[in-house]
């Protein structure tokens, strides 16, 4: 925590994260707001303004990170105003919106943070007043003496509580007693988006502002060697057309500096139509580029990676992936002898699941606005964290970071696409280069081509069975272009005496990154899949199934780091079996499957009930439950579930991007087949463990296992199982062996 | 120069006739409600009303508008408070929200064609607009909710 005092009037304050760094930011709070913690702002006539640390791409945080501070603080949410905040992790914390961390890492301190600046009004009260503190307490938004029968509004005291020292440790309240959290609100930004406010990164305007669009390389692993532009400069509204270099050879790149292609072309004009038209006037050469070298950084120093330059087709890389399968892994956890528990069973059964490269699809294209001079940058549009391009601008610009400002806009989706920050250093870059305010947009081909997309995966399931089909061993072998899913760590693991967990990976030119619950979405799918399998060939009901195994992680855990707890993963199964009537008659009328993960500290369960419509399977409705601690705003976690739910049957039916010499297939919504309206089911019931458990994550969790669910209904359906993805469609074409192989 | 009539005002632009009508709104006219998702009608981001139909204005020339009434999302309602608008708000829709003003000019047309549609109608009407958050459930509730609304005035 850090106080200081400024110069004309108002002390700020700031919950830093830094402690032993200054305030980054000391500019005084403006028309007559007074300022208590960086999240907190209250104005004479008692307005308060809370200030929204993390950029929101529809997780709901613009309303329920102020709740926590509101509820903290004691005001009546009608008068309370949400303000996006700028970008200062000195004073706002990591700011990182992804991992489903925002409602966990800010829990604390934006409880804190209310609750200091509730006590300091009440202590700017009691020196007014003349009364002792602990006489003094509060009611939505008021300060109250009751003895001597003196109130006041906190807007009447905020000017002299933002002098006060902040108090350190303040109690915070009892949970039992939240009135704001755990209560439902409504989006605070829903009329802006209702009547179509300029609130994304592709609404921003700035005078003189010019368009620029990159035209990449066709397919991964090209590069072009020559281009004529005299075409293309002819057409109306162009400026300029010219070619850029990301990244100098030998640049360190940071963790979420991820980019596909680093020659790049760029046409900046007037319009986006006008650039759009000049585009395709350009004439370029391009031919592969080879293998490449790229610099990694990171904690263990500047490393140097190899990217192969094979351009890359979907059918050559299952075939790789089968032969890597075979080869030896790296082993990720082995508990017991696994080895043994395989060669003495009287049954093994083995099963391979495959998932193609999946692309974000965010609604709203990768855009960014740049406007950089010699002495300064300002950039504005849809990111998930500012604070890890910040040190990337720096270095790719030569500006030291204070003088790169970065403001965030409400994103149309992220999903993890927006964790990476080439798109804000290619239009810093643009505009440096330029020397004019840029917006740089890509259309649908350029953001569906130039992914950072989910990795194909592939994984080997086992299970060895004695003679009375108890389950003595577990194998699980994975790998994937360029990584691997396996979360060695979690359920099953624990459960069983026999354990093993490889990995196994193939480089690629291929780039990919974060995808709502990295590798989980794929785990989910397959080992929640297995599990059902199995479950069926040991005359098991695969709920019964899963609950035998968590107690026995729960009563003798085998092996160590087990990451998940097998009480609440057991809870949610147990809500699920009986929120869903499950075994219940009524619902025999569905196919009906289930699954059940852990991801992002929190758990999540859900059964499927699919029935055929117009000759196509279709899930009609589905029930989840969700253990994620305290629920901030309920209605709005709901909806997030349910979004996950939707999401997560399109991309278990639907979701694939493939590959042809190094080409992706798709390249637009008329490809690239997303759920749409009447294939969403009619209900998707949410329920929550209730709990008091501090908050974990809600985005992500909710998604993996729809896969599984999907994967185990689907079975139900059509009497035959699923393991290749996208289950609808066409599928991943893999040689399956799918049977006992000693 | 051609003349367009957007949200019952006329306006006199220079540019192309073939520019698409949502660059003319976005780029030259600063109404930005309506958004651009795909390009090629995929999607429904980009959802006005030409004569009162719902059109891809991606895809629809400026000069397809000419004679015509354009209205966006910026002129569906004086106050935003159209009864989809207010529903949508009741159900609190959105979550990323960036295809949430295509899907309400989408809505509109149908409730303004049919003041009780049934499930299948919402589908039909709807099936053109993509939302990659998954807020499908509450957009047909809201849709009911915005037809009853309407029904009692």
């Amino acid at each position: 925590m850090k106080s200081s005092f400024l110069a004309g009037g108002g002390l700020m304050i700031s919950f830093s994260w830094l402690p032993e760094l200054a305030l980054a930011n000391d500019t005084i709070a403006p028309e007559g707001w007074a300022e208590l913690t960086g999240y907190i702002k209250i104005s004479p006539d008692n307005t308060i303004k809370i200030i929204n640390p993390n950029p929101e791409f529809g997780q709901n945080l613009m309303t329920s990170l102020p709740m926590i501070v509101a509820e903290e603080l004691d005001v009546d949410w009608k008068n309370v105003i949400v303000e996006m905040g700028p970008h200062d992790n000195v004073k706002l914390g990591p700011q990182f919106t992804g991992g489903s961390n925002s409602v966990r890492m800010y829990w604390k301190p934006l409880r804190d943070a209310g609750a200091a600046a509730r006590q300091m009004l009440m202590q700017a009260a009691a020196e007014t007043w003349n009364v002792p503190l602990e006489e003094v307490t509060t009611k939505e938004g008021m300060v109250i003496h009751e003895k001597s029968g003196k109130s006041g509004k906190y807007g009447d005291f905020a000017t002299k509580a933002s002098g006060l020292p902040i108090p350190k440790g303040v109690k915070l309240k009892d949970v039992k007693n939240f009135k704001i959290v755990r209560h439902s609100k409504k989006n605070v930004e829903g009329s802006k988006i209702v009547t179509g406010k300029p609130l994304f990164g592709l609404d921003y305007t700035h005078e003189g502002m010019l368009i620029a669009m990159i035209h990449h390389p066709p397919g991964f692993g090209m590069k072009f060697t020559s281009f004529d532009a005299s075409e293309a400069l002819k057409m109306p509204g162009i400026k300029d057309v010219f070619s850029i270099k990301l990244y100098e050879d030998g640049y360190e790149q940071a963790g979420f500096d991820t980019r596909s292609f680093n020659d790049l072309l760029v046409v900046v004009g007037k319009t986006t139509w006008d650039v759009m038209n000049a585009r395709k006037k350009l004439v370029v050469k391009w031919e592969p580029a080879g293998d490449t070298k790229d610099y990694a950084g990171g904690r263990n120093g500047k490393r140097e990676v190899i990217v192969p330059g094979e351009l890359e087709t979907t059918s050559t890389q299952l075939e790789k992936m089968q032969e890597y399968a075979k080869k030896p892994a790296q082993q990720l956890r082995k508990d017991g002898d696994p080895e043994a528990a395989f060669k003495n069973a009287a049954q093994i059964i083995e099963r391979t699941y495959n998932a193609p490269f999946l692309a974000h699809n965010c609604m709203e294209p990768i855009n960014f606005f740049a406007h950089v001079t010699s002495e300064k940058a300002l950039m504005v549009g849809p990111q998930q964290g500012p604070g890890w391009s910040e040190p990337s601008l720096s270095k790719l610009l030569n500006l030291p970071a204070d003088k790169i400002e970065i403001q965030m806009t409400r994103m149309g989706g992220g999903f993890g696409r927006r964790a990476y920050g080439h798109s804000h250093f290619e239009a810093a870059l643009i505009s440096k280069k330029v020397n004019a305010p840029i917006k740089l947009v890509y259309t649908r081909e350029d953001d569906m081509t130039y992914g950072i997309y989910r990795p194909m995966y592939t994984a080997t399931y086992r299970a060895a069975l004695d003679a009375n089909k108890n389950l003595i061993g577990f194998h699980v072998k994975g790998g994937g272009i360029p990584e691997h899913a396996i979360h060695a760590n979690r359920f099953p693991a624990g459960a069983v005496d026999n354990y093993l967990a490889e990995g196994w990976s193939i480089p690629s030119n291929i780039t990919i990154g974060a995808f709502r619950a990295p590798r989980s979405n794929f785990n989910a799918a397959a080992e929640q899949s297995f599990l059902d399998e199995l479950a069926e060939i040991m005359g098991k009901d695969p709920i019964e199934f899963r609950l035998e195994l968590l107690k026995r992680a729960k009563e003798k855990p085998v092996g160590k780091n087990n990451e998940y707890d097998a009480d609440r993963y057991a809870g949610v199964l147990n809500l699920i079996k009986e929120k869903s009537g499950w075994g219940k008659p009524e619902n025999k009328k569905y196919h009906r499957g289930v699954a059940a993960y852990f991801c992002h500290n929190s758990y999540a369960a859900h059964v499927v009930d699919m029935v055929v419509k117009n000759g196509k399977p279709y899930v009609e409705r589905v029930i989840s439950a969700m253990d994620c601690g305290i629920v901030v705003n309920p209605d709005a976690a709901a909806n997030m579930v349910q979004g996950a739910v939707i999401d997560g049957i399109g991309n278990a039916f639907y979701g694939k991007l493939s590959h042809k010499d190094g080409v992706p297939e798709q390249n637009n919504f008329n490809r690239y087949r997303m759920i749409r309206h009447s294939e969403a089911p009619k209900k998707v019931e949410v329920y929550f463990v209730e709990n008091d458990i501090d908050p974990t994550g809600l985005g992500e969790p909710p998604f993996p296992p729809v896969f599984g669910a999907v994967a185990n209904a689907l079975y139900k359906s059509t009497n035959k199982r699923h393991y290749n993805q996208p289950f609808l469609g066409e599928p991943l074409q893999l040689n399956n062996t799918n049977k006992k192989t000693f | 120069m051609i003349n367009l009539n957007i949200n019952q005002k006329n306006y006199e632009l220079d540019v192309d006739p073939d520019m698409p009508l949502l660059w003319v709104l976005r780029d030259v006219l600063g109404l930005v409600g309506t958004k651009y998702g795909c390009g090629v009608a995929q999607c429904g981001a980009c959802t006005v009303h030409l004569n009162g139909d719902a059109v891809r204005s991606c895809v629809t020339k400026a000069s397809r508008a000419v004679g015509k009434k354009v209205v966006t999302i910026e002129g569906l309602s004086e106050n935003g408070d159209h009864p989809l608008q207010k529903a949508w708000l009741e159900v609190d829709v959105p979550q990323c929200g960036y295809c949430q003003t295509g899907q309400i000019m989408s809505a509109a047309v149908l409730l303004r064609e049919n003041k009780n549609p049934t499930d299948e109608d919402i589908e039909r009407s709807m099936e053109g607009n993509l939302c990659r958050c998954g807020t499908y459930l509450r957009i047909h509730k809201a849709i009911q909710l915005a037809a009853e609304m309407q029904r009692n005035g």
